[in-house]
């Protein structure tokens, strides 16, 4: 049997001696799109980063397809995207210039490929205008790009929805439902419950620094959805 | 390597594009020039004394400066995270931002070494290669404390006053070498500066291969 392509074990966190993640365990399938619900500070932010290596868990593991990070942390990088809050490109570097260099680090040969996601995210036309005099929806856009340019088989994306305008919103949502259709693992933190109810094959919802609820096999409608989460962190969605 | 020509590259490139840190290093390098050899308005005999003290003094005050701003480029936008996140040794961070530093202080030296020359009256066109070669040791140990410890407070609100605390303390042998050896190289020449080039080698090789050593673990959260 195939290893998940996404594991976390008993992931906990703390922040100055607050906990903010206890005992995090959640494996995340190929083709499975996994939807992270919860009040603000319900550590979202910080399971994802976990989970994009990007900070150390006090205890517990990560691994990617089965390789535990912390031991071949570059394979497992090469196998991660991640979008988080801010869209780490160069404010002072075009679009192009932004996925060039990324490019670079992350050895893509296909020198087509940042011709491609450019034209995906509909910035061909601004790929050449440094992205400190573009928009906050197009540097996002240039961000999630940054984080699908290596073809990455597991995508962690912070709140990807924030700062995009309703045409942006949908094709992200389509590039989402594409990159499950290919096989990639999608992990995303959203606020928006009826989104969350639409995109996710699975949703979780991260309360007190646990997982709270785990949807069933089918992920209900919207408003059940909506009146589950409000049972379970006593917050509206 | 190739990670660590691709961030020189990208840094390079957004200077020439903002000439953001070239230009506040030239003009704070020409604002201490000016200052500290006016104060001092030295007789012409005693001016070669002075010229060690200005040039060391304008480097470490720009190179400060310079080496935060180097760091600040990678926290707009959190570009950290796309760094750390990339598939990369972190040393290749650490070398980039080194030569980058490098580039950056021996530009502000090409601006602030004639300088010093013109305002104190000193002749400094027949030292000039061995001048260089104290200034590049010189500024190559400062770079490699300075890079290291710059990434560590740039994440700090008092990033200002805790970066000069930590790295003043531990560059003193190599200012004291370096001003020795400037003076050595203005009046007896290369040969003898043989012992400060001596302090100044080693420091280099000590913190050069201290930052390649710690900086992964300063990079892991």
């Amino acid at each position: 049997m195939a290893p998940p392509a996404l594991e976390a074990r008993a992931v906990a966190r703390d922040f100055g001696g607050r906990p903010v993640l206890r005992g995090i365990d959640l494996s995340v399938s190929a083709g499975e799109t996994v939807v992270v619900l919860g009040p603000n500070g319900a550590g979202k932010s910080t399971l994802l980063r976990i989970l994009a290596l990007l900070l150390s868990p006090r205890s517990g593991t990560v691994s990617v397809r089965g390789v535990a990070a912390d031991s071949a942390r570059n394979e497992a990088l090469r196998q991660l995207g991640y979008l988080g809050h801010e869209s780490a490109c160069y404010p002072d570097l075009t679009a192009r210039e932004n996925l060039a260099f990324y490019a670079e680090l992350f050895a893509v040969e296909d020198a087509a490929r940042v011709d491609e996601l450019l034209a995906w995210t509909g910035l061909a036309e601004a790929a050449d205008r440094p992205l400190r005099t573009c928009s906050r929806g197009m540097v996002q856009r240039v961000g999630l790009a940054r984080a699908l340019l290596h073809r990455p088989s597991v995508v962690l994306l912070d709140e990807p929805f924030t700062g995009l305008d309703p045409a942006a919103s949908d094709a992200l949502d389509a590039r989402l439902r594409a990159l499950r259709a290919e096989g990639c693992a999608v992990v995303a933190a959203v606020h928006d419950v009826p989104r969350a109810a639409a995109l996710a094959t699975r949703v979780v919802i991260l309360h007190g620094g646990r997982i709270a609820w785990t949807s069933p096999d089918a992920v209900p409608a919207a408003a059940e959805l909506a009146e589950v989460y409000r049972a379970t962190t006593g917050s509206r969605g | 390597m190739r990670a660590t020509l691709a961030l020189v590259r990208k840094d390079l490139r957004i200077e020439w594009r903002t000439r953001e840190t070239a230009t506040t290093l030239a003009v704070l390098g020409v604002l201490l020039v000016t200052v500290l050899a006016f104060a001092h308005d030295p007789e012409p005999e005693a001016a070669p004394l002075l010229v060690p003290a200005v040039l060391w003094s304008a480097m470490v005050f720009t190179g400060l400066l310079g080496v935060e701003r180097g760091f600040l480029l990678e926290r707009e936008q959190d570009c950290l995270a796309g760094l750390r996140g990339a598939p990369i040794d972190p040393t290749a961070l650490y070398a980039a931002k080194l030569i980058v530093n490098l580039l950056l202080l021996s530009a502000t030296h090409a601006v602030v070494v004639p300088l010093t020359g013109l305002f104190l009256h000193v002749e400094l066109w027949s030292v000039l290669p061995s001048l260089v070669l104290v200034l590049l040791l010189g500024t190559l140990g400062f770079a490699a404390v300075a890079t290291l410890f710059a990434f560590v407070t740039v994440r700090l609100r008092t990033r200002q006053v805790m970066l000069p605390l930590l790295v003043l303390p531990l560059l003193i042998p190599l200012l004291i070498a370096a001003v020795k050896a400037t003076e050595a190289v203005l009046g007896s020449g290369l040969a003898g500066a043989r012992d400060a080039l001596g302090v100044l080698v080693s420091f280099d090789v000590i913190f050069v291969t201290a930052g390649v050593l710690l900086f992964p673990a300063m990079v892991k959260d």
